[in-house]
């Protein structure tokens, strides 16, 4: 745990402005010239249920939500004011206090809203023994009352922020601006009065005797903050993609808002359909007509979609689809993350259905995957799916600005043009051989409805090269061979022609491994650098590509070491059982860290379970995860 | 240049270019229904002035399905239930293709149910023909959902204890607007009203009465039909949604009791399609998306200007 990053967790009740304000907090540490990164916890509720979002902030980089945090701001009242009979929590008041108390660190600091609660309320939580035992620095102050009194009561969040940056010795300059970005008129005056008006009490009324300062940072070049749903809502603009269709479903719903936002304005096409079925059919049909096309959804909405996807496979038209994973099985638990859809969205469909599947581990990687899998589903003419979670979908971390400087690729692959399709074989009666036998990769190109000399019949039957409804056997081994030799070819591709997608850490010579995909990278990362500051020997590697799967690096790897601890979040081990499979082997060297509880994996859990598992400590992990071991252990 | 030339290509076409030059022959049974639906196709295509080319004919699964594998357009026979999504979206991706969905009453009215009833009530701009013969026919005979009452099936022994959907009322009640019945034994008609819905800038559903010789001896298509528009008998605005509704009323409980009425029901000039509504609301361009992709002077819009929100 290092002493030079700060970890803000602001806490309420859902509906309580905690995100925007978050939002502007962590976009004004950014601009301080610090690294970011953001964490939300929500229940699924509409309004009242605890809810908060933890903002780290460090000069060095910070590549997940790290450690319990240090800095309790205890706000909000929405539960308070709309009372439900019989609400099936305590004292709704004290939650965003009493909820929060276990992961803060010692020496922290706590600012509640003493105009929302009372002394004897604070009396029943035993915060004063609890702030010496461990160190903390506790400030109630009247926020509500503060911003009553330049304002209107819900701006007792500025006061808290206010506050926040009186005792971090932050300057206001960052937090002002985005203030005057987001609001004007009377609204701004007033917010900027409680803003300074809580900074300079705070100021004068308290003797700062505890540690933390805001750290101090430097960008060289300019940064944003985004999210990861955001990151692939944009890797898909660049894709050229401009059409959308979907149904809401947490977490998914994020990508699809984007896009619809942001779709008219560049002449792009969203729809909000009837169901996932149709979501999925929406974007085959698209896609057939000559536009780039997607859909996507969480668990239960793609399981819907195992239909139109089986259909682009078999017609070979270009689709991309997202999984945004959440716990299941079933409606299981919608606002929690989970890596639990994988073997789903691996093998879902009949037959021998092929897709490629992508899973990016954090949001550069979105961005990047989400372009190579339009690129992929175009050039190949086969479904491409992005799978990743609510934890990568809803975190905020900065970005170089400059990453996201490249081109757009409109282009639409292997589709010919009229003149070339002049060119190209038909048959007898004129029809264009689209699905002809001996296409280069596998890929035999594709003309579009309305172009002419290209008509043929797409069809989800096995079918013959200009489309009929076709069963001879030797047809048949032919169409199914050359459709399955995609999935070679682009294997060949993204190890020539790409730098990997996958992502190593820790020293080449390291005699241990973890391994671990998607969303759960930064924690492993960051326990890597970690575990090897204590003196062990480790390194990490993080898969992305799914299918196919990259068999020669993930085989180097493991044979490098002498164990390899796999890393994620679900309780069956899904990706260690895919490696397996598809490598045939490794079966006893590897163990598994698993987490299913609706938390992401934080550092800590993970430099503890390798201590447990690996360096044979003898002792049970105190987190809440479970160790798997070795087949044959 | 465009790069669908084929868009809008005005020429005197045979409606033997419909016709696939060589194999497949049509594998439905004799006597079958399908057989007429396919040569009013055939008839009315090139009789609104369309190509082979700029169109595109979705279809589901069933014997209905195959309708496109036997008729010589661009063609997309999808999966059982969703040919109304793919279509609608090809329509979005491209306006100029002129979309024709077709299917089954299983395929339609049952699996498909819901997509036909959104795609209804957002009136897309396109074709629906279903092939109704009151059974599921490729699947060997089993009760479809306007199976009459009591029909008995191998799935339902006794005699379905369901009431049979109303598909002319409930497309008039979820949007679409225009609503027709004809039948295979009844080919002017046919002909005529498939061009119609051609023409109708919004979603035209036609409810085929397709007779299933195989699976459905008793079906009710084969005694004689009467058209509405031709009979003394029956006088009322096709342009009025009340009376078109009571017309619509008549004519599917006469069904049940043996009695064939077909023609238009309700036709809306007024209505804007789907299309049309979604450009006004400005989410649609005006210019079919899918000839950008061809523009070598489009502008592509890339994320790096929606970044500064986010700086
Ligand atoms: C998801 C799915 N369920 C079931 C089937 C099997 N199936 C094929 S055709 C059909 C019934 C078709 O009936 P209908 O739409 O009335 O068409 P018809 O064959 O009578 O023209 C069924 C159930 C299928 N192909 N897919
Ligand atoms: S089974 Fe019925 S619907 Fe199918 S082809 Fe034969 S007659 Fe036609």
């Amino acid at each position: 745990m290092s002493d030079d990053e700060l970890i803000w967790r602001i806490a309420g009740g859902s509906g309580d402005g905690i995100d925007s304000t978050s939002q502007n907090f962590a976009k004004a540490l950014m601009r301080s010239g610090l690294n970011v990164f953001t964490h939300r916890h929500y229940p699924s509720r509409i309004r009242g249920g605890h809810t908060y979002v933890e903002i780290r902030a460090a000069e060095n980089e910070v590549q997940s939500r790290g450690d319990g945090y240090n800095f309790l701001l205890a706000l909000g009242d929405s539960f308070a004011r709309n009372p439900q009979e019989e609400a099936y929590y305590g004292n709704e008041e004290i939650k965003p206090l009493s909820e929060n108390l276990d992961e803060l660190r010692d020496g922290g600091i706590i600012v509640y809203d003493e105009g929302l609660v009372d002394e004897d309320e604070v009396a029943d939580l035993d915060l004063e023994k609890r702030a010496e035992e461990n160190d903390w620095h506790v400030f109630p102050v009247d926020l509500r009352g503060l911003a009553k009194e330049h304002g209107r009561e819900v701006m007792r969040n500025t006061a808290g922020v206010g506050v926040t940056a009186a005792l971090l010795d932050m300057d206001l300059e960052h937090i002002e601006d985005l203030m005057a970005d987001a609001m004007g008129g009377d609204v701004l005056e007033a917010n900027l009065d409680i803003l300074h008006e809580a900074y300079e009490t705070t100021s004068e009324e308290y003797d700062f005797e505890h540690d933390l300062r805001a750290p101090v940072g430097d960008h060289d070049t300019e940064q944003a903050l985004l999210s990861g749903s955001n990151a692939i809502a944009y890797g898909a603009i660049d894709a050229g993609c401009r059409f959308i269709a979907g149904y809401p479903m947490t977490p998914w719903t994020d990508v699809f808002t984007i896009l619809s936002q942001n779709f008219p304005d560049m002449g792009g096409v969203s729809e909000q359909v009837e169901d996932e079925i149709a979501a999925a059919a929406l974007a085959v049909g698209a896609s057939h007509a000559g536009v780039k096309a997607m859909s996507g959804s969480s668990g239960g909405g793609f399981a819907l979609m195992s239909e139109p996807l089986g259909l682009a496979e078999m017609t070979e038209t270009p689709l991309v689809l997202v999984e945004s994973m959440r716990a299941g099985p079933s409606t299981g638990m919608p606002t929690k993350p989970e890596q639990a859809d994988l073997e789903f969205v691996l093998y879902t469909s009949q037959g021998d259905s092929q897709r490629v599947v992508f899973a990016p581990g954090n949001i550069e990687e979105a961005y990047e995957q989400t372009r190579l899998a339009f690129e992929i589903a175009w050039d190949y003419q086969i479904p491409a799916i992005i799978i990743y979670d609510q934890k990568l979908s809803g975190e905020n971390a900065n970005v170089d600005v400059e990453f996201f400087d490249r081109e757009p690729k409109p282009d639409l692959g292997a589709t010919l043009t009229e003149e070339e399709l002049k060119e190209a074989a038909h048959d007898n009666s004129g029809k264009f051989q689209r699905f002809q036998h001996e296409g280069e990769n596998g890929v035999s190109p594709r003309s579009l409805p309305g172009q002419k000399g290209g008509r043929f019949l797409a069809t989800g039957n096995e079918h013959s090269p200009v489309g009929h409804i076709e069963e001879d056997p030797d047809n048949r081994v032919n169409q199914m061979d050359r459709r399955l030799e995609k999935l070679e070819a682009i294997r060949t591709e993204l190890d020539d022609e790409y730098e990997s997608t996958q992502t190593y850490f820790g020293d080449d010579d390291a005699d241990y491994g973890i391994v671990t995909w998607g969303s759960s990278q930064g924690a492993v990362e960051e326990a890597v650098a970690r575990l090897n500051e204590q003196g062990h020997s480790v390194k990490g590697l993080s898969v992305s590509d799914m299918l196919p799967f990259p068999k020669t690096e993930v085989t180097e790897f493991l044979e490098s070491v002498d164990e390899a601890m796999v890393v994620e979040m679900n309780a069956t081990a899904q990706f260690r059982g895919h490696i397996q499979r598809e490598l045939g082997r490794f079966g006893e060297k590897l163990t598994s860290l698993l987490k299913y509880n609706g938390n992401p994996f934080e550092p800590a859990e993970v430099v503890e379970g390798y201590e447990v598992n690996i360096a044979d400590e003898e002792r049970e992990p105190t987190a809440q995860v479970r160790i798997e071991p070795a087949a044959g252990d | 240049m465009s790069a669908f030339n084929a868009i809008g290509d005005e020429r005197e076409i045979d409606r033997d270019e419909f016709t696939p030059g060589v194999e497949p022959q049509p594998t439905w049974c004799p006597g079958c229904g399908d057989f007429g639906v396919l040569k009013a196709l055939k008839q009315a295509l090139p009789e609104a002035g369309k190509t082979p080319e700029e169109v595109l004919t979705v279809t589901g699964i069933g014997c209905s399905g195959k309708l496109n594998s036997y008729l010589d357009t661009y063609g997309f026979h999808t999966i059982h239930g969703r040919s109304l999504p793919v279509a609608r979206a090809a329509k979005l991706a491209n306006p100029e293709l002129e979309v024709i969905a077709a299917g089954g009453d299983g395929d339609g009215y049952g699996i498909g149910g819901n997509h036909w009833i959104h795609t209804a009530r957002e009136n897309h701009d396109m074709t629906y023909i279903v092939f109704n013969n009151e059974i599921f026919g490729l699947t060997k005979g089993q009760t479809s959902p306007t199976s009459p009452k009591g029909h008995k099936s191998k799935t339902q022994p006794s005699g379905s204890a369901k009431t049979p959907l109303r598909p002319l009322s409930m497309s008039l009640n979820a949007g679409a607007s225009y609503v027709a019945r004809t039948a295979a034994v009844n080919p002017n008609q046919a002909k005529e009203i498939i061009k119609e819905a051609i023409e109708h800038d919004g979603f035209a559903h036609i409810d085929f009465l397709t007779q299933c010789p195989t699976w459905n001896k008793d079906a009710r298509q084969y005694v004689p039909y009467v058209d509405v528009q031709e009979s003394d008998d029956y006088d009322f605005d096709v342009h009025d949604r009340k009376e078109g509704a009571e017309m619509m009323r008549e004519t599917e409980d006469v069904l049940n009791e043996g009695t064939v009425l077909t023609g238009r029901y309700f036709v809306d000039d007024d209505r804007p399609s789907y299309q049309q509504e979604k450009k006004a609301v400005g989410e649609m361009p005006e210019e079919p998306l899918a000839e950008r992709y061809f523009d070598d002077d489009a502008e592509w819009e890339r994320s790096y200007d929606l970044l500064e929100r986010h700086t």
